[in-house]
């Protein structure tokens, strides 16, 4: 491991990097995917036209005996550039849009994802009280569209390609699923919903199954977002790969071609991930809500 | 890869949460807001349009109503005034005849009353001329009123006219 993260250092990490990595190892052939799939991971510094910037480093912090390193690293720095660019532009959309009646321009573009997040996700599934959550839902798709298209440019990074950022947004979407079920039924249904409804002989069993089933959803939200955001990065570089690994650069068109390919792919894979972890989340959300109304209805 | 870094966890916590609170604050309830604010004034613009057409419908068909209405009521102001004309003529008509005929019967009344003066003057002419003349050819033996007398006797004798 520690050998894999010398690597890191000495080798820049831009295609060019990638040309000294591969150089550096074409003895063994098997390490160059290690070392492309290290493109599309974490790391301590920035990398910009001919070299990179280190980003400032903390010492660990020892909370509750665990070691936390608060150091920013690429993911956070992106992770807040994303979060500048989201605010820009929703801000920029709503000064637009509560200046004249008429929408137009950033304030139109904005607006046509707010309606469609409203009428077809939230409304659909969480009935008219879900439009409580809507700027929590909105926070999360322009968030997580901003930072899957950041990885997109070139330098730039992916946060959501990175478990840690999506185990976060799937930790806020558990405690946004779980408050809002709370909300809607109270704790004490919250509670006897957890027992599924079965005789009580049955509870040692169920109830451990019904907790289960409430991690399992963020759980599979967090794992969908960090997996196909990060499988889009790993073809593009296997392919800009082939390049080195076929040492010539007769090769170099077809390879680039399906990456140009996989690009466009990934934009839209960056629109359809942001749009279901919404809608998922929404869905999860409508679903611990409405549990008490159909039980009602049925009692 | 599947490494969890709980520093970068409580960043991406920490991150998203100020971000929701500041997008909440500046961006979405604005846009929402401004989105419903339009919405209903769409919604009641469709309304107030479709009642003004409904208006509209309904203005026109009491229009059509009244005009219908306004034009039975002219033929038949036609067909009276018509008819009044017939009748005032007719009456008219009726009054000159009337008229007409008085002023002919007057006129012959007239005609028979001053042919009677006038026999009568000329019966008495006569009668004076008579006694006049027999008065010369016989001289004064006769009493004036006697002969007056004998003499009406004698005219009224000859037949009238």
């Amino acid at each position: 491991m520690s050998s894999i993260i010398d690597t890191i250092k000495t080798s820049s990490h831009t295609i060019s990097g990638i040309t000294d990595t591969v150089a550096a190892h074409t003895e063994h052939k098997e390490n160059i995917f290690v070392e492309l799939l290290h493109h599309t991971q974490d790391s301590p510094y920035l990398e910009v036209p001919f070299g990179h910037i280190n980003l400032p480093h903390f010492p660990p912090v020892n909370i509750f005996g665990i070691e936390i390193d608060f150091s920013i690293t690429k993911h956070v720095f992106f992770l807040w550039v994303s979060a500048i660019i989201v605010l820009f532009i929703a801000v920029a959309a709503a000064r637009k849009n509560t200046k004249s009646k008429i929408p137009k321009g950033i304030g139109n573009f904005i607006e046509v994802f707010v309606v469609f997040i409203r009428d077809e996700i939230v409304i659909p599934n969480m009935g008219k009280e879900g439009v409580r959550y809507m700027p929590y839902l909105l926070t999360t798709f322009f968030f997580i569209l901003i930072m899957n298209l950041t990885g997109l440019v070139p330098y730039g990074s992916t946060s959501t390609s990175n478990v840690s950022v999506t185990a976060a947004l799937a930790i806020i979407a558990f405690v946004m699923i779980q408050s809002s079920a709370i909300r809607q039924q109270g704790i004490g249904h919250y509670l006897a919903h957890l027992t599924g409804g079965v005789h009580w002989i049955l509870w040692p069993i169920m109830i451990p199954i019904e907790v289960l089933g409430l991690f399992t959803k963020p759980f599979a939200l967090c794992i969908r977002l960090f997996a196909n955001m990060t499988g889009g990065h790993i073809v593009i570089v296997s392919l800009i790969g082939l390049i080195f690994i076929f040492k010539t650069i007769w090769v170099a068109p077809i390879p680039i071609a399906f990456a140009v390919g996989i690009n466009i792919l990934e934009l839209f894979v960056a629109l359809l991930q942001a749009y279901i972890f919404t809608m998922l989340t929404s869905l999860f959300m409508g679903l611990g809500m409405q549990v008490s109304s159909s039980k009602e209805n049925s009692h | 890869m599947l490494d969890i870094n709980p520093g970068l966890i409580i960043w991406t916590i920490v991150t998203f949460l100020i971000l929701m609170f500041l997008l909440t604050k500046l961006a979405w309830k604005p846009l929402l807001s401004a989105l419903e604010k339009r919405e209903e004034h769409i919604r009641s613009s469709i309304d107030r349009a479709e009642k003004a057409a409904r208006d509209a419908e309904h203005q026109a068909a009491e229009n059509k109503k009244h005009i219908a209405n306004a034009e039975v009521k002219a033929s038949k102001l036609l067909k009276e005034g018509h008819e009044l004309g017939e009748k005032l003529k007719a009456e008219i008509v009726e009054k000159a005849h009337h008229h007409a005929r008085h002023m002919v019967e007057s006129a012959k009344l007239e005609i028979e009353r001053e042919k009677e003066a006038a026999l009568l003057k000329l019966r008495s002419e006569v009668a004076d001329l008579a006694i006049i003349a027999a008065k010369k050819i016989i001289g004064e033996t006769l009493d004036v009123e006697k002969h007056r007398k004998v003499v009406d006797s004698y005219l009224d004798e000859l037949p009238k006219n």
